[in-house]
């Protein structure tokens, strides 16, 4: 193989590819924010609209609100790929798969996780944070959501192949999405008490460096079983 | 070094190791269980705070256990089927999972009928029950990932990759969780320390581990045994060992 | 013995419920999945016994086809 290709530009060109088809479609980045907007607005009606009580939940409430509208997108992370047999392409390229299954689990996180971060001060104000929580919220997202988007393409990858992966794959992936949702949570909160929240999001920080390096590798044999 | 495993590699002589094994473990099952049961029911001592009820110890706290060495030896077996490609290590995952999932399930229900008496609820969201909860969890995932596949070359495969995921996630769930709970609402349950305990109870709780271990190991053979069949059934071995009758 | 009499050892100290509500769901989990794994066994072997049957049979009827 001659090194025309290079690295960076097998990178560019499969993210691009990801979004550009994204926005052509745009209901794929719609629909997870509306989802989100719809389990925000769910829960001051089912609990009562107390501002005080809404504060003290909201953490919470946002943070789960996150992982479903996460999961609604990962389905059809490799699905469409594996329908029009692109992703064997991918797999018979000479290109490492880790590479192609890093550009698009980014791709993925530019399409829900970002819209996400950018709405989230409209979110908190929903829930009536106030603006030290807000700056966590928007901060625990920003290192969060990427971390989901790794997990979940694992579980995404093991259930390409499966007729009905969808309900299979939340039952895999919402386990290994605890720790997250603990220390974002956490952090949101003790930042609503004025206190340091750097610790909870060192260690986001530290599971998502973990996640870039291990979770390509999981992947990518993962999506070697499907295929096969 | 792993020349005397390599042989193990193929079916028929793990299934032939299967059966030497099995009449050991299943000895060591019996005799434990019966006299750890006996002893801990009837003979150890009251406990002088919890009265009679710290009984269930002697099968919660093995359950408990196994379900975490259970664990540990199906993501082994993982690591083992993935990196060597070795296909009696993917039977062996999928063999262990159910006999794990089964004592995470009684360690959860003892727990909560332990924690009923002693601390007025059924369940409480403490640190350890959550983890156990979650790695319930964890063994339903292969199990039904293994069972959405078709193809069970491929199903294995996946339950590999998903185990040994799951056994990465594990130490830092299981962190996270018990720093949530102590943030949340600081420790519920006294540490149970083994060396605090005496050993008229010592002695049964140990019996009863030894016991459930045997126990996991038989059924872990058995289901070996099966998934080994089952794999190889067109092979002329496993016909003539059927047409034996055995 | 630590225990007087049957019904006293059954009472468990007023805890009776709880002890043996976790050591009846305790055996009940060991016992189905020790026997159903047993089931799957024999099920399997029979599966496989039948399979060499049809096998025969099939052999036999193509050998009185060429007779």
């Amino acid at each position: 193989m001659t090194a025309q290709h290079s690295y960076w530009q097998l990178f560019t060109s499969v993210y691009s590819k990801d979004v550009t088809l994204a926005f052509r479609q745009r209901s794929e980045i719609v629909n997870p924010l509306l989802f989100f907007l719809i389990v925000i607005t769910l829960f001051p009606l089912a609990i009562g609209p107390e501002p005080a009580l809404l504060k003290r939940i909201a953490p919470g409430i946002i943070w789960v609100a996150a992982l479903l509208s996460t999961m609604l997108g990962l389905d059809k992370l490799f699905r469409d790929d594996y329908n029009d047999g692109s992703l064997e392409q991918l797999i018979a390229s000479p290109y490492p798969l880790s590479l192609s299954v890093l550009a698009k689990v980014f791709a993925h996180w530019t399409i829900t996780g970002l819209p996400m971060v950018l709405m989230a001060p409209m979110f908190a104000l929903l829930m009536n944070l106030d603006s030290q929580a807000l700056g966590a919220t928007v901060l625990t997202l920003l290192i969060g959501t990427p971390l989901l988007s790794f997990i979940g393409a694992i579980g995404a990858a093991l259930t390409v192949g499966l007729q009905k992966g969808g309900i299979l794959m939340s039952l895999l992936v919402l386990p290994l999405y605890i720790p997250v949702l603990i220390f974002a949570t956490s952090a949101i909160d003790t930042s609503s008490m004025s206190l340091a929240y750097g610790g909870q999001l060192a260690i986001l920080g530290a599971m998502l460096a973990v996640a870039c390096v291990c979770a390509p590798i999981a992947i990518s044999s993962a999506l070697k079983v499907s295929v096969s | 070094m792993w020349k005397w495993l390599h042989p193990y590699a193929k079916a028929e002589r793990a299934y032939q190791l299967c059966n030497t094994l099995m009449p050991y473990f299943a000895v060591v099952t019996v005799v434990c269980l019966v006299v750890g049961w006996v002893w801990g029911l009837a003979y150890a001592p009251a406990d002088y705070q919890q009265k009679d009820s710290y009984r269930i110890i002697f099968i919660h706290v093995p359950s408990a256990i196994l379900s975490m060495g259970a664990y540990s030896s199906m993501a082994i077996a993982a690591v083992i089927a993935l990196v060597w490609q070795i296909r009696n290590a993917e039977l062996a995952v999928i063999a262990i999972a159910p006999v794990g999932a089964a004592m995470t399930a009684i360690a959860l229900i003892t727990g909560a009928a332990w924690g009923k008496p002693m601390w007025g609820a059924w369940w409480v969201w403490d640190a350890r029950l959550t983890s156990e909860l979650i790695l319930l969890f964890l063994y339903l995932g292969v199990l039904s990932l293994y069972h959405a596949f078709e193809d069970k070359k491929s199903a294995g495969r996946a339950a590999c990759i998903l185990a040994v995921v799951g056994v990465i996630n594990l130490p830092i769930i299981h962190f996270s969780v018990e720093w949530w709970n102590t943030l949340h609402q600081g420790a519920t349950i006294t540490k149970f320390d083994t060396s605090a305990i005496d050993s008229s109870m010592l002695w049964p709780l140990l019996i009863n581990i030894a016991a459930f271990a045997g126990f996991v190991g038989v059924v872990t053979l058995i289901r070996l045994k099966n998934e080994i069949l089952q794999c190889e059934r067109h092979r002329p071995w496993v016909r003539e060992l059927v047409g034996r009758g055995e | 013995m630590q225990f007087e009499s049957l019904n006293e050892f059954l009472a468990m100290g007023g805890y009776g419920f709880y002890v043996w509500l976790s050591f009846g769901s305790c055996a009940a989990i060991l016992l189905a999945l020790f026997f159903s794994s047993l089931r799957d066994g024999s099920k399997l072997r029979h599966e496989v016994r039948a399979q060499m049957k049809r096998e025969e049979r099939i052999k036999k009827a193509k050998q009185q086809e060429q007779v």
